[in-house]
């Protein structure tokens, strides 16, 4: 066993943040502001992480990406993950599931977007289909050569900046022992195609500046040619290449754990309250203890999941795992991290309130705590099932 | 030519370096370690010099253990070609250091040595002078700009009456100064491919260099703690604690 991390590692580690303090920091308090990204500093970002080979990192090398593996990836993510997400996200990483795409696809869609020429989004959830993502009513029906598509998706994020989405839509159904079951498809549908409509979304608690959209499709046609993957099986290809977002929403929730624990560390240090520093009263330092605690067992499941996806042993339920972990952590330490600091932790002036506002959304987007806690423990009841 | 590019592995410059309990040195064991500050700028600038085409080969080098090597890929990582490890786990001192770059410079044949003016451990500032000494080069210390023409090099130093602007012939030793550049971070293909670049490791006996501490360190401490000032009420008053109390003026 070793949990050492090589000379690849740590270069990776200081040059994402470096790059991260210098790029992303001192933009955060303005997007804060303005719940704003504008579109010149995003395009600076996304420039810079170009010229560093950060953007595009999770892609292979041999399409123009970065070519890290998962532990590295890992790593990268978690120092991105310190900073304003709509900031870090100027550097992309684009859908996984984007690999799928075959003949045209890969010079319409796959190499632009690894280029950052074109920027992806990806939309399963409707209104009536969120965990229960198959219950979907959005559908796509063959005509000739062509599909024509009607639904809703909503809580897409950054569809507003998008050039294309990534649609899953219902394109039949098949009876099974337990019943009929939804057929879906994945498509390639660009951004201004007639029928097509990206709308505002809603107001989110948690990172501002970037935003999710409402997706309307109406009769809207597209060929037969922008079908991702096989027909009919548009979960198989998102099994095969989305497990790994989750590990990435853990990540970051470890690099956003860890830089609200510095704050809080410091504090306690240096903050002085009836004559000596508030860390020297254990009602403080055993707050920090156990903070340490929680954000190290977090990271250990995450990058053990990311080292056994290099290994080819990881399942479902590492990812899972280190999902609940990492995300249930960051809502602990990010809230603890406040009550060191009092008032001050409440303030704009420091980034614990908007990593506090932040930590919210990480239970729930990518399968709420309760999906992923039913991923495990299916997998752990399966063996005794008759 | 080929620039030859010292390195130094030291305890990270945003740690609080602690000294030991028993006084024999700081505290290193689980303490983030990097390269010297002054080393890196020198790292970059020889390969800003090999980017702007007056320089071929950028080759960095190191004394110490072997986890010194982290050192030498962050070189590489951020351009350097190659690596030469001197391995030891012996102490060492400027001399050493020195005598162990001369081998070396014999060996390779450099036209000239870039390094940082110290090492933020020790503060020694002693290598390049000693190792220009050594090799009968000309010295340039401490600069803030280095430019090469031909078979000389410009240089700026920084000096307590302010810049000195010097032509050294070559070939010469040039210890960097904080204000010649920023140094780069590396970029990610940068990192995957320093992984490739080839690395010697070698010993002070295969240099055939004697590298036996010649200084007894006898006790490591803190510095004492400075007592704090005194805000005093108007000019006159001030006029009369330098005359009279520091007797800085007369
Ligand atoms: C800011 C934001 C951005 C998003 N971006 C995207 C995006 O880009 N693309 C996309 O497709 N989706 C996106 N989502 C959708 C996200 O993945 C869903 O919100 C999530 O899957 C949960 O669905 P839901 O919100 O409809 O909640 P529901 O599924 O309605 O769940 C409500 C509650 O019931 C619980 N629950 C549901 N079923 C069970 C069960 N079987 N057992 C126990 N508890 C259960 C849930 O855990 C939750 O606590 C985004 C969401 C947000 C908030």
């Amino acid at each position: 066993m070793d949990f050492g991390l090589n000379d690849e590692h740590r270069m990776i580690v200081e040059s994402v943040r470096s790059f991260v303090e210098e790029e992303l920091y001192p933009h955060e308090e303005e997007v804060e502001a303005t719940d704003h990204a504008r579109p010149e500093l995003i395009e600076q970002i996304k420039q810079k992480s170009l010229e560093m080979g950060f953007y595009a990192a999770n892609m292979p090398e041999s399409l123009g990406g970065g070519g890290l593996d998962t532990v590295s990836l890992t790593l990268l993510e978690r120092e991105l993950g310190r900073a304003s997400f709509a900031l870090q996200y100027a550097v992309a990483r684009p859908s996984n599931i984007l690999q799928a795409c075959t003949g045209d696809q890969i010079e319409n869609y796959l190499l632009p977007t690894i280029r950052g020429e074109k920027v992806d989004c990806l939309a399963m959830t409707e209104p009536g289909a969120g965990s229960d993502v198959r219950s979907m009513k959005c559908k796509a029906e063959k005509d000739g050569d062509d599909y024509v598509i009607n639904g809703i998706k909503h809580f897409i994020s950054h569809a507003d900046v998008a050039d294309y989405v990534i649609l899953f839509a219902a394109t039949g159904e098949e009876e099974t022992p337990r019943g009929p079951k939804k057929l879906i498809t994945t498509f390639l549908v660009d951004m201004g195609t007639p029928g097509f409509e990206v709308k505002t979304g809603y107001k989110s608690v948690s990172h501002r500046g970037y935003h999710n959209s409402v997706l309307e499709f109406d009769n809207c046609r597209v060929p037969a040619s922008q079908v991702l993957g096989e027909a009919d099986h548009g979960f198989d290809v998102a099994n095969e290449w989305l497990g790994a977002t989750r590990l990435s929403v853990a990540a970051m929730c470890v690099g956003r754990a860890q830089r609200a624990f510095e704050i809080a560390t410091e504090w306690a240090a240096t903050r002085v309250q009836f004559g000596k520093p508030i860390g020297k009263n254990q009602g403080v330092s055993f707050k920090l203890a156990d903070m340490a605690i929680d954000i190290e067992a977090a990271e250990l499941l995450t990058l053990k999941a990311a080292w056994k996806l290099d290994q080819g042993t990881a399942v479902d339920q590492d990812f899972a795992m280190a999902k609940v972990a990492a995300t249930e952590m960051l809502a602990r330490v990010s809230d603890e991290a406040i009550q060191i600091l009092g008032g001050m932790g409440l303030m704009a002036d420091l980034p614990l309130e908007r990593i506090w506002r932040d930590a919210r959304v990480e239970r729930i987007w990518d399968g709420t705590s309760e999906i992923q806690r039913h991923i495990i423990s299916r997998s752990l009841l399966r063996p005794f099932e008759s | 030519m080929k620039v030859l590019v010292p390195v130094k592995r030291v305890i990270d410059a945003n740690i609080k370096v602690r000294v030991k309990a028993d006084n024999s040195g700081v505290e290193t064991a689980n303490v983030k370690m990097a390269m010297n500050p002054f080393c890196e700028i020198a790292v970059e600038e020889a390969v800003r010099m090999k980017e702007a085409g007056t320089v071929e080969e950028v080759i960095a080098v190191t004394a110490g253990p072997s986890q010194c090597q982290e050192s030498l890929r962050t070189a590489l990582a951020m351009g350097a070609d190659r690596a030469i490890m001197i391995e030891t786990d012996e102490v060492l001192e400027p001399l050493g250091v020195a005598k162990l770059l001369k081998a070396v410079v014999d060996n390779e044949g450099p036209g000239m040595v870039i390094m940082g003016k110290q090492a933020i451990d020790g503060d020694n500032n002693q290598t390049g002078q000693m190792l220009s000494a050594l090799l009968g080069w000309s010295q340039g210390a401490f600069t803030s700009k280095i430019e090469v023409a031909g078979d000389s090099v410009n240089i700026v130093r920084e000096v307590d009456a302010g810049l000195q602007s010097l032509t050294l012939k070559m070939p010469a030793v040039v210890t960097v100064d904080l204000r010649l550049n920023e140094p780069r971070y590396a970029s990610l293909p940068n990192i995957m491919k320093a992984k490739k670049k080839p690395m010697d490791t070698t010993t002070p006996a295969d240099l055939g260099v004697d590298i036996t501490p010649r200084v007894n360190v006898i006790s490591v401490g803190e510095p004492p703690a400075r007592e704090a000032g005194v805000i005093v009420p108007d000019v006159a008053t001030l006029v009369d604690k330098l005359r009279n109390e520091a007797k800085v003026i007369s």
